[in-house]
């Protein structure tokens, strides 16, 4: 005979699930927020218009900014974005239109192993096969090692996406007598566009948040930045450099310069979701 | 009868066609004739093969590395399996519509041009009279005109259908193949479509793919029953389904299966 287990029992055992998922869901959050208060009550002090326009000054004096930095952060990103976002869309590309073979299958998995490699150590292999035999740090160099981490997180996006594309879009270009590419960047790119956007946002939010790569790069620097091909101030580096340091004027403008970053990969990831919600309205009915 | 008799033009003359899902035979020495400018319904049972058959046509199995056909289908004196068969210019010459209506995500007015601005560079003024000439001709113009450049996939699941039907007759291919193009949509839906086929008969070699068999019998000048991958019967429409000779297609007819 069945034993049939009373109501009571099933009713706690659900309550008990649910306070359990609610409890673990609230503990993350806390900490979300808590982060987010701290950096914005020990940043928010550091923003001034200075903080924006000027240099830094030396330990002991007061005032200046971090306006080298930010711009050579936003240099850096682009030179990553200028070379892994095109390379990483063809290797996606190649990966969901051909890439249903060996070769593909080896590419997809270093792919899916390089997404989750340590940052650093793409900084340090960068160093090694570039830094030292030129002989100097420059932006390029931390431009380029973000593009490295870059590439495997656009690769795999893109694969997605495409392959979301349904055949039968793709057989009713091939069906007029559209050649393969002609397809894939009419056709296939167009339905995709949205969530490979998406994932190339995401990839630049990621990166601009990066700091050990750029350590053994972009180095850092107290100067503007004066070409490519020179260490670079950037964001991160120059918070952990002043956040490690005993001057105190140092440490409150490296929590603005957190803020900074916290904030401009808030707007990035919301930015990346209203791309989504774009996308998904015109596709409706 | 197994073929036309020699004083009807032939479009596509279909020999020995065999076709394998890798290592599944799909289809068995399957044999019949297109007509020219005539209309050729295929019907039979799910899985019969009726929709692989379709599909070698423009070649389209050829996307898929496993997929292969053997035999011969002879068209304009060629066979068009052949390797050395030019898949862009056969399917330039042999359009398609599908099952599920298949709208690019661009406006109406560029889901038409898609494959007239493939085949050819044009001035403006020529590029809108050719759209405006394929949705007339898929009797949609009148109900797009004023959102030519909205969304395509904007449109209701039957104009989508009539747009890829426009968007198929605009680059004014020879043979029109359609794969079940009605069985997504509602009876007045379908009713439009059926319509405009009879009418666009007069300029192109149509073959289509149905479930229906009242459609088959309404549309069609010929039919052909698939069942198991081997066409039984072909012949006049009317005499299939009045007078069939083999006992499976007068069993699937009268709906004894199926």
């Amino acid at each position: 005979m069945m034993k049939t287990r009373s109501k009571t029992v099933r009713k706690l055992v659900n309550i008990a699930a649910l306070l359990a998922s609610g409890l673990s869901a609230i503990i993350g959050l806390v900490f979300l927020v808590w982060i987010l208060l701290d950096v914005f009550s020990k940043g928010i002090g550091a923003i001034n218009w200075k903080f924006f326009t000027e240099l830094p000054t030396p330990p002991g004096i007061s005032g200046g900014g971090l306006a080298n930095a930010m711009l050579g952060t936003v240099i850096i990103t682009v030179l990553a974005t200028i070379l892994g976002v095109p390379l990483g869309i063809l290797a996606g590309t190649y990966l969901s239109e051909f890439g249903r073979n060996r070769l593909g299958e080896i590419i997809r998995f270093l792919t899916n192993t390089f997404v989750s490699a340590p940052s650093i150590v793409i900084g340090v292999f960068v160093y090694a096969v570039m830094v030292v035999p030129l002989g100097n740090f420059s932006g390029l160099a931390g431009g380029i090692s973000l593009a490295i981490i870059m590439l495997p997180v656009v690769t795999r996006t893109t694969e997605e996406m495409l392959r979301l594309v349904p055949d039968s879009m793709r057989e009713a270009a091939l069906a007029l007598g559209a050649p393969y590419w002609h397809m894939v960047w009419k056709v296939a790119y167009r339905s995709a566009g949205a969530g490979m956007m998406t994932g190339i946002i995401l990839a630049i939010a990621r990166v601009s948040g990066e700091t050990a790569p750029l350590l053994f790069t972009a180095l850092n620097s107290p100067y503007w930045p004066n070409g490519i091909m020179q260490p670079m101030a950037n964001l991160t580096v120059t918070i952990f450099n002043y956040a490690m340091s005993p001057y105190e004027d140092w440490q409150v403008q490296a929590w603005g310069g957190s803020l900074l970053i916290a904030l401009t990969v808030l707007v990035m990831n919301i930015a990346a979701r209203m791309v989504v919600r774009r996308a998904g309205k015109s596709r409706k009915r | 009868m197994k073929f036309l008799p020699t004083d009807i033009p032939v479009k596509i003359q279909v020999r020995g066609l065999n076709f394998f899902y890798g290592r599944k035979q799909a289809l068995f020495e399957n044999n019949l004739d297109v007509a020219e400018k005539k209309v050729t319904a295929f019907i039979g049972p799910s899985g019969c093969g009726k929709s692989t058959h379709i599909r070698t046509y423009n070649r389209m199995y050829s996307l898929y590395p496993d997929q292969r056909a053997e035999g011969e289908l002879i068209m304009d004196g060629r066979n068009i399996l052949g390797d050395d068969v030019d898949l862009i210019d056969l399917r330039t010459r042999v359009g398609m519509v599908f099952q599920k209506p298949t709208p690019f995500p661009m406006t109406v007015f560029d889901n038409v041009a898609y494959g007239i601005r493939l085949k050819s560079r044009m001035s403006k003024e020529i590029l809108k009279e050719k759209v405006e000439k394929a949705l007339r001709d898929a009797a949609l113009w009148d109900e797009v005109k004023d959102h030519l450049h909205s969304l395509g996939t904007d449109l209701s699941g039957g104009q989508q259908q009539r747009l890829c039907i426009a968007r198929a007759i605009a680059v004014e291919p020879e043979v029109i193949l359609m794969d079940e193009p009605c069985s997504a949509l509602d009876p007045v839906a379908t009713y439009k479509i059926e319509d405009l086929i009879g009418r666009l008969k007069t300029r192109f070699t149509i073959v289509i793919v149905t479930h229906n068999m009242q459609q088959a019998a309404r549309v069609s000048d010929y039919t052909a029953f698939f069942y198991l991958g081997k066409c039984i019967e072909f012949g006049d429409t009317e005499k299939i389904f009045t007078n069939p000779t083999e006992k499976e297609t007068e069993d699937y007819i009268t709906g004894r299966f199926g």
